[in-house]
């Protein structure tokens, strides 16, 4: 048993259980910290994949940023003192069998196909470097559409969010 | 049955990708069955994440380029938009409407 297996396995467990938990979870708190564990181990799944700088982000942005305004929803939109926490389900064996035949396709459809792997193993390398040079010379018409988008989206939230004083 | 514990044994693209495909059939199924709108948020951020995983698997095991982490961090950006907007528009809803239950919501005014 390699190490890479272990750590692949704990991670995957980590993942798809944790994502279950989020999934099946009749207490909407316990959904949103199940989430956290989820989104760490992603990052864990990252790390194996040669992805340093993608780890360190998924780590900053998911479980610094998204998961803390979904636990500010949380908080802010059900009634925190009385029980009102639960959260639940509709329509469950409809989706059920929809998302157990979409998983069935999926996993079948990648466990049949022969998958063009390129031979050689390449060492593990940063990969900050080659990122930030392909963000400024390829990359650069996305980049920098997204910095528009991500400036609309502040400027949209704050203004969507304020309450408005009634005149 | 001897192969099948020998692939196990060996994690490579396949197995990346096996967990993508079940991480995003979770998401679709959350986003199917729950009524509040914020675990419709958590199913999303789930089903991105599996994207995510799948582009990343891609990247190192199949070009070995990096244009798919690239397009990763892109996801990263528009779920981080996305989830701002999204619970901003929540938020509001739950002043004028006393619930963030989304099969109740069928107004778009007060």
């Amino acid at each position: 048993m390699e190490l890479f297996t272990i750590i692949f396995y704990v991670f995957a467990v980590l993942t798809l259980g944790s994502a279950a938990i989020v999934v099946f979870s009749k207490n909407i708190v316990h959904a949103a910290f199940a989430l956290l564990f989820s989104f760490f181990a992603v990052a864990g799944l990252y790390v194996l994949l040669m992805a340093d700088f993608l780890a360190i982000t998924q780590l900053l942005i998911y479980v610094g940023g998204i998961l803390i305004l979904v636990i500010f929803g949380v908080m802010l939109t059900n009634r925190v003192m009385s029980v009102d926490m639960k959260s639940g389900t509709v329509q469950t064996m409809p989706a059920v069998l929809l998302s157990a035949a979409l998983a069935g396709t999926l996993v079948g459809m990648f466990w049949s196909t022969d998958w063009r792997v390129s031979p050689q193993s390449m060492p593990p390398t940063p990969t900050a470097n080659e990122l930030g040079n392909m963000l400024l010379t390829s990359y650069v018409l996305p980049f920098e559409i997204a910095s528009v988008v991500l400036l609309v989206a502040l400027i949209g939230a704050a203004m969507i969010a304020r309450r408005e004083k009634k005149a | 049955m001897q192969e099948f514990i020998e692939w196990l044994k060996h994690p490579g693209l396949t197995h990346f990708l096996i967990i993508s495909g079940v991480l995003f059939s979770l998401g679709v199924f959350a986003v199917l069955t729950r009524r509040n709108a914020i675990m419709v948020l958590m199913g999303i951020e789930l089903i991105l994440n599996a994207a995510n995983v799948n582009f990343i698997a891609f990247s190192r095991y199949s070009t070995g380029t990096l244009d798919g982490q690239v397009i990763a961090i892109f996801v990263i950006i528009l779920a981080a938009a996305e989830a701002a907007i999204a619970l901003a528009i929540v938020l509001n809803i739950y002043q004028n409407f006393n619930t963030v239950n989304v099969d109740e919501l069928n107004r778009l005014r007060d």
